[in-house]
């Protein structure tokens, strides 16, 4: 057993060849209006690596079938790469069983089912659920739907002028009423990491169930769903260096079991006539017609690419290029970073004093940067900020610290055009 | 395209300096626009007298395109007849999305300024915004939005 773990150790300690891996997105190498391009939109979308993108073409080169069906041969090679792929994200969120990992088309349609099949069943006139201001507008507006249609209220959870949840008045926020807490795990807006342990605890106390919104979270923190014991948990692919169109759903097998089907359809049922329909186990009951096949499996062939590289190994490179950049952006006269909290992961939104996000948006891309501009689907944060809009640059491994200088450059380029 | 030519100096002025910027206290017309993508709002104010707009006016949150067609906009069609400010209106819908041959006769003047905005799609709005909230005033419409036309332009090729 000790050689074994010293040589684990050794692996963790030892740094990744950056270059390399950079050099696996071949996306990184077009340019852009004559320059270089530097992508600092991962928070929207990351980049794919070739690894990923030869998993996709095999698959539709050599195993394309519908899958649970026929009992033809690339029927049962698709059903089987299908299910190894939950199992690869089970494993990568540590869940117990690969039943409770269900394959959504991301994050809006898992908090949808969340919504229609627990919400839509469980809550009542009266009941209260708890959002925070740091919620996306996919973990606002379907709640909103429900509240309107069952007569239940949601509460808000306010933060700080740092951007940081504020934990007592959350905990004052509950009461008997209190039925469901939906929970971002960190802000795509600002980049803040919430606490969500100590929340999902305070909650269960109260025996609340707790959604969390990973979109964020899951590039950049080992995501445990048992250490945490959240209800349930979701992120998408796309922010994973995988596809568009996949994502997952993780429940507690007997909250899934509870609820009522989100879709009706093939495959969610046992059998089907005029008179009643007997829906499927889970996680079929959840996963009506037929799912992105390719996409599921590109999603398992991306997370075996980012456990290979260290999600730790990861989240420890990404904070050094946003102390890096926080501290170039600091230094630059009339530019104001947004989201000041002590946790972060590397995201920075950012104002510059007199110019609109998107001017700065479109004089950057003529240097070749890439930055998201806009109210990033959470216009209560800025309002909570007083702005319509920020810029928001947003690293992943595969950035490096030239492609800060460009951006630094490029904000002084705005800055001499609006002088 | 080379960004600065859409960054040209008579835009920055505007910007800076934007005219026919308030409200009317006394405006027959009015509406306001929305731009949902990017959350930026337009008021549009004016006043409509014979069928001639007499005066004209507006402020709003908005990026220095969107003021600043805003504000050569109101300037363009002050004194204008509803009829002349339709034809602008139309106009510089065709010359924002590449629709517009600038060769053939036309009306808008240093409103070409403008026509780098065909090759950034997603700024097209921003430079239509005023101009589909100016519509919607003369037509009586309390509100217009970005989203609620067929003017966004096909994405260019990028090769």
């Amino acid at each position: 057993m000790t050689p074994v773990n010293a040589s684990l150790k050794s692996d963790v300690s030892s740094s990744p060849d950056w270059e390399k891996i950079r050099a696996d997105f071949p996306i990184l190498q077009l340019k852009i209006e004559g320059k270089p391009l530097a992508y600092l939109d991962n928070a929207a979308s990351s980049q794919m690596p070739q690894q990923v993108i030869d998993r996709l073409v095999r698959y539709q080169t050599t195993q394309h079938a519908n899958i649970n069906r026929a009992v033809h041969y690339l029927s049962e090679v698709a059903t089987l790469e299908y299910h190894n792929a939950r199992c690869k994200l089970q494993q990568f969120i540590n869940a117990r069983e690969d039943r409770e990992v269900i394959f959504t088309s991301g994050t809006t349609d898992s908090i949808n089912l969340v919504m229609h099949g627990y919400g839509r069943k469980f809550i009542k006139a009266g009941d209260e659920i708890i959002l925070t201001t740091l919620e996306h507008h996919s973990n606002i507006v379907p709640w909103q739907m429900l509240a309107n249609e069952k007569g239940a209220t949601i509460r808000v959870v306010p933060i700080n002028d740092k951007g940081e949840l504020d934990i007592d008045e959350y905990e004052k926020l509950f009461n008997e009423r209190t039925k469901f807490v939906g929970l971002i795990h960190v802000s795509n807006a600002l980049g803040t990491i919430n606490p969500i342990k100590g929340m999902i605890d305070f909650a269960h106390r109260h025996g609340v169930p707790v959604l969390i919104d990973g979109a964020q979270a899951a590039p950049h923190i080992t995501i445990d769903v048992q250490a945490l014991d959240c209800d349930f948990y979701t992120f998408s692919a796309h922010k994973l260096c995988g596809p568009t169109g996949i994502g997952i759903l993780y429940g507690k097998a007997a909250l899934l079991e509870a609820m009522q089907p989100f879709k009706g359809g093939g495959d969610m049922i046992t059998s089907v006539t005029f008179e009643k329909t007997i829906y499927n186990t889970i996680p079929h009951k959840f996963e009506a017609g037929t799912p992105p096949i390719a996409a599921a499996i590109g999603f398992g062939a991306a997370v075996d690419y980012l456990t290979a590289i260290g999600i730790e190994q990861i989240a420890a490179y990404e904070l050094g290029l946003l102390e890096y950049a926080t501290a170039c952006l600091n230094d630059i006269p009339g530019v104001r970073i947004i989201g000041t909290a002590a946790e972060k992961t590397a995201v920075i939104s950012f104002a510059i004093d007199g110019i609109h996000p998107h001017d700065i948006g479109t004089i950057l891309n003529q240097d070749g940067v890439a930055v998201r501009t806009g109210h990033h689907c959470a216009q209560p944060v800025m309002q909570r900020f007083n702005v319509p809009a920020t810029s928001r640059a947003s690293f992943a491994f595969y950035n490096k610290k030239t492609e800060v200088d460009a951006l630094v450059a490029g904000i002084k380029t705005v800055q001499k055009i609006f002088l | 395209m080379h960004t600065n030519s859409l960054y040209q100096e008579v835009i920055l002025d505007h910007n800076r300096k934007p005219r026919n910027y308030g409200k009317l206290d006394h405006a027959s017309h009015h509406a306001t626009g929305h731009n949902p993508l990017c959350g930026d709002r337009l008021d549009i104010t004016l006043q409509l007298e014979d069928d001639q707009i007499n005066s004209i006016a507006f402020q709003g949150e908005s990026c220095a395109i969107c003021k600043a067609s805003a504000s050569m906009m109101t300037a363009a069609v002050k004194g204008k007849s509803r009829a002349n400010a339709e034809t602008l209106i139309h106009e510089f819908r065709e010359l924002a999305t590449g629709k517009l041959d600038t060769n053939q006769p036309h009306h808008l003047g240093r409103l070409t300024v403008f026509s780098g905005i065909r090759d950034l799609p997603t700024r097209v709005k921003c430079a239509i915004l005023p101009w589909h909230t100016l519509h919607a005033a003369l037509n009586s419409l309390d509100s217009a939005s970005t989203e609620a036309d067929d003017s966004a332009p096909a994405m260019p090729n990028h090769s």
